[in-house]
């Protein structure tokens, strides 16, 4: 069995040799210190110009994912919350509605979902000239979503808004696709988290004399949070790894910028190398992190 | 209370609703009219109607699309027959077995004087589902190989299967795309050429067998120990006490959730579309890029999410109905 795969490894590794040599393709990671040349749509945390690495452009890429998915995890943890508790709600209606979210967006792929969201964004919404104006400040264009922060107020300045904070219409897409694709399975484990509390517990806690609020915070959430943690966790490192979806509707994330490397260097092992590196790396992360909020939720 | 909450609710829904139904139905366009479309305020079904061979077929030749069409149909029976519980046999392999090789003689023809037709022209639904039924056909049998060997008492076997296991799991479908279609060319001895459609369901076999392997390893703990040790006292061997004990309890138990694992797995061959394979999803984005019919997409994506709703909703029908036969293997669904 070892000597079998032994075998397969080196007939592999030897025909990769001997066709990177045919192809004159270079191999290592000499690439990264090189100029990239290409621009990056956009950046939060880092600035970027063509001039610089593949090094620097790919860490762009790291960070555009890290921000994608940890305000993807954010907005899918509300929404989730929310619809599974409205999912329990007394009101017939209401959890009707939240039951019909969860079929319908659990059971369509995210992809499509990604590329209905952009073209609802870049087709369905106005120019900035007739942008719509859902709260005061806030603008919704075909050119992407504006928000006012602190000191500063989005204006419309000639063809476009000035000013507050954007988000251009793939990132939008993108956590909104995330966040309303995962919130439908969380919803589902806030759900049965709250359905595995036995109706006994909740019973002796009003015979306590405690409020409705007191139930909820001291009886029923510290027990529904063992039952939820664990497979929330998995839950958050889908909508990690589904953040490289991003790719087809044009963000630029790790799996974008890589892909651009690869086209432009020939070096496809190296780059497909580095992704998987940056998404185990993270992925096991989130694991360690929220292994240590359920050992802490847990019962001791 | 209840009833003030019920009527704002019903007030909300009937506003977000009205527009709604305006624009996909009263002031809607079935034909396949573009410029009645662009005139129109309303939803542009017509390009579903003008596109619809396409968005089935994909570039397949015209006049012999009616192949693709039996094929379909030929799979659609196929998953079936196989749902329904008495067909559950061993014979059901040899079914699909015979099935796939009707499939396969329609589809690329050459003989009983069928034209011939390269697997690069294949596209649209049947792309779809062959993708699916053939990566699970192929994903399940390497699935339970794999979490036996997670379980076996090898150390080496062991920490193979499970580094596998996590490898997999741990990063994007995406990466394994790409792995397959820019890195297993490089793989291969010079001269030997492996075609894209082959690759992309290499990529997606082996990532599938990676989360199915997990909800088999459920099913194998979900088995008494007792179980073991009756086939032990009887002198079976490991293959024996395997194929003989363990595997039919253990797969019937883990029935719902494999379903609910296949459910994800038909929804993620849609990424096929991002190394340029043309599924059902990637026949309808490219035949937005007509200039004609450019900026219908949100009209193309709702038909192609119903068409993906109908068979998933199917699926997790269909599972949900043994949850209710058998509530003790509720505790294996998979959190997905």
């Amino acid at each position: 069995m070892a000597a079998a795969l032994a075998a397969l490894g080196w007939f592999i590794i030897s025909n990769t040799v001997a066709n990177l040599e045919a192809r004159h393709i270079a191999s290592g990671f000499g690439f990264l210190s090189r100029e990239a040349g290409f621009e990056i749509g956009e950046s939060f945390l880092l600035r970027y110009n063509a001039g610089d690495s593949y090094a620097r452009a790919l860490l762009v890429g790291v960070s555009n994912t890290l921000a994608a998915a940890a305000i993807g995890i954010v907005l899918a943890t509300l929404l989730g919350g929310a619809i599974g508790l409205a999912r329990l709600a007394r009101n017939a209606m209401l959890r009707a509605l939240a039951g019909a979210y969860v079929e319908f967006l659990r059971n369509v792929p995210l992809l499509v979902q990604l590329f209905f969201w952009y073209a609802l964004i870049t087709e369905a919404l106005p120019g900035p000239r007739e942008a719509l104006s859902p709260l005061p400040g806030v603008f919704l264009t075909n050119r992407g979503i504006f928000f006012p922060v602190p000191g500063s107020v989005p204006e419309l300045n000639g063809f476009n808004f000035v000013g507050g904070t954007a988000l251009s219409p793939e990132f939008a897409a993108l956590l909104i696709g995330l966040a309303a694709y995962t919130a439908a399975f969380i919803a589902e484990i806030v759900r049965a988290g709250i359905l595995a509390i036995e109706r006994g517990q909740v019973d002796a806690a009003y015979a306590l004399g405690l409020t409705r609020w007191q139930v909820t915070r001291l009886v029923v959430l510290p027990q529904a949070l063992r039952v939820i943690v664990p497979p929330l966790t998995s839950q958050y490192l889908n909508l990690t790894k589904n953040s490289s979806l991003a790719v087809a509707i044009g963000y630029p994330d790790l799996v974008s910028i890589a892909n651009t490397t690869i086209n432009q260097t020939g070096q496809a092992i190296e780059g497909v190398s580095i992704i998987m590196a940056v998404y185990l790396t993270v992925s096991l992360s989130i694991s360690a992190l929220m292994n240590w909020y359920n050992a802490r939720v847990a019962l001791r | 209370m209840s009833k003030v909450l019920t009527g704002v609710l019903a007030l909300l829904i009937a506003v977000a609703l009205a527009p709604l139904v305006q624009w996909a139905l009263i002031d809607a366009v079935w034909r396949p009219d573009a410029a009645a479309c662009r005139a129109a305020h309303g939803a542009c079904w017509g390009f579903i109607v003008e596109k619809h061979r396409f968005i089935l077929f994909g570039t397949y030749p015209y006049d012999q699309q009616w192949r693709p069409a039996i094929s379909t149909l030929v799979l659609l029976a196929l998953c079936i027959v196989s749902a329904l519980r008495a067909f559950w046999r061993p014979w059901l392999a040899l079914v699909w077995v015979a099935g796939f090789a009707v499939i396969g003689v329609l589809m690329w023809g050459g003989v009983f004087g069928l034209s011939y037709v390269e697997n690069e022209r294949w596209g649209g639904l049947i792309l779809t589902l062959l993708l699916s039924t053939v990566g699970l056909a192929l994903a399940f049998p390497l699935s339970i190989l794999l979490a036996l060997g997670r379980r076996s008492t090898m150390p080496v076997i062991r920490a193979l299967c499970v580094a596998y296991i996590e490898l997999v799991r741990g990063v994007p479908l995406i990466s394994l795309l790409f792995m397959a279609s820019v890195m297993l060319p490089l793989f291969l001895p010079g001269g030997m050429t492996i075609d894209k459609l082959a690759r992309a369901q290499i990529a997606l076999v082996l990532f599938a067998a990676a989360y199915l392997a997990e909800v088999v390893r459920g099913g194998l703990q979900a088995i008494a120990k007792e179980q073991y040790e009756m086939a032990d006292a009887l002198g079976l061997s490991y293959w024996q006490k395997t194929l003989y004990v363990v595997l039919p309890q253990a797969l019937r138990i883990a029935v719902p959730p494999l379903v609910n694992t296949f459910v994800g797995f038909f929804k993620d061959t849609s990424l096929v579309l991002i190394i340029g394979l043309f599924d059902l999803l990637s026949t309808i984005k490219v035949a937005l890029t007509e200039p004609a019919w450019s900026g219908f997409g949100v009209e193309a994506y709702l038909f192609a999410a119903l068409v993906y709703f109908i068979f998933c909703f199917a699926m997790s029908r269909y599972s949900r109905q043994f949850e209710r036969r058998a509530p003790e293997t509720l505790a294996l669904r998979e959190p997905t």
